[in-house]
């Protein structure tokens, strides 16, 4: 049964992502790149991983799409039709896709315990988070706390992100010094 | 869009509910699924929402830019400076066991409890100041 559920999702994902590559018109590819994601997050719950889900439905669906939007609103919403098939990019995207396709069958099995990467801290993670950390929720104290130094550099991207958004594009906001001058 | 009765309506009724589901993701993310990062963004979407509906100057009027950027930085300091009461309280860096003097669990609750709330409100803040940046600019022709 579950099998029929990720088929179809991913089914739905590869259908999705031809017909962004394939629209011309942008704002028709922002609303489909939306729905990708809303199927992205699909994905994730169904592999258990919720938090992950989550944040994609939030950003990848809702907030980007917004800006995607304001961003068609300040260039075009028409893409230029391509005159001719470009030969050299889609041997490239084939070769790379044929890497990548051979490069799945050297990975462990989807959920095998014995995979490297259920080996190094996750044990100890799984096995001492309950009694050091207390908060039944382990992807927490896994972001918050054992790995709170990555947590803090994420939010000080993000926040210097806004600040770079902000000195591009923040031109017609009203700051607080701008009133005097402004007069 | 001040047409739209129905949307003005709607988003009216919607956006308290977003705000406190926001509040619910942001202090259960302990529990259940969610945290800072979701829970600022779903905070900032309920602002989109207003924008998108009542404009760009209304959502400004609520949320000036300059109280937004004091926001970000401030959820950065919060994070940062509860990771400084930790070396102050002779721990490490980021280390909360030693925020509670009795309960190292305790202190892990406290210091995640912060953290993820700085998080939050950096998130919501950047989240609404680039809103804000790229529908507050005039159409270019």
């Amino acid at each position: 049964m579950i099998e029929v559920i990720d088929l179809s999702l991913l089914l739905f994902l590869s259908v999705l992502a031809v017909a962004v590559a394939r629209l011309r018109n942008l704002f028709a590819v922002v609303l489909v790149m939306g729905f990708y994601s809303l199927v992205s997050a699909a994905l994730f719950t169904v592999l258990d991983a919720v938090d992950v889900a989550f944040t994609e439905a939030a950003v990848g669906a809702g907030i980007s799409t917004v800006i995607m939007l304001g961003t068609l609103l300040q260039t075009t919403s028409k893409e230029r039709p391509l005159e001719k098939l470009a030969i050299a990019p889609l041997l490239i995207v084939i070769i790379t896709g044929a890497a990548l396709v051979m490069a799945t069958r050297d990975m462990p099995e989807y959920g095998d315990p014995q995979a490297p990467v259920h080996q190094h801290v996750a044990a100890r993670y799984i096995h001492d988070s309950e009694q050091e950390i207390g908060v039944p929720n382990m992807v927490t104290s896994v972001l918050a706390s054992y790995r709170g130094y990555d947590t803090l550099g994420e939010t000080v991207v993000i926040f210097t992100a806004g600040v770079g958004v902000l000195l591009l594009l923040g031109g017609s906001l009203r700051m607080r010094g701008d009133k005097e001058e402004g007069a | 869009m001040n047409q739209q009765i129905i949307l003005r309506v709607m988003a009216k009724l919607f956006i308290p509910f977003i705000l406190l589901f926001a509040l619910y993701v942001q202090f259960h993310g302990d529990y259940g699924p969610g945290g800072g990062f979701q829970a600022g963004v779903i905070f900032a979407a309920a602002f989109v929402l207003y924008g998108l509906v009542f404009g760009v100057e209304a959502a400004q009027r609520i949320a000036s830019p300059s109280l937004l950027l004091a926001c970000a930085a401030f959820g950065i300091l919060l994070y940062a400076g509860t990771g400084v009461a930790g070396i102050l309280l002779q721990g490490n860096f980021l280390d909360y066991g030693v925020l509670d003097g009795h309960d190292p669990v305790h202190g892990q609750h406290l210091g995640i409890l912060l953290v993820e709330l700085g998080v939050g409100i950096t998130v919501a803040a950047v989240m609404i100041i680039t809103f804000l940046c790229f529908a507050g600019r005039k159409r270019s022709t």
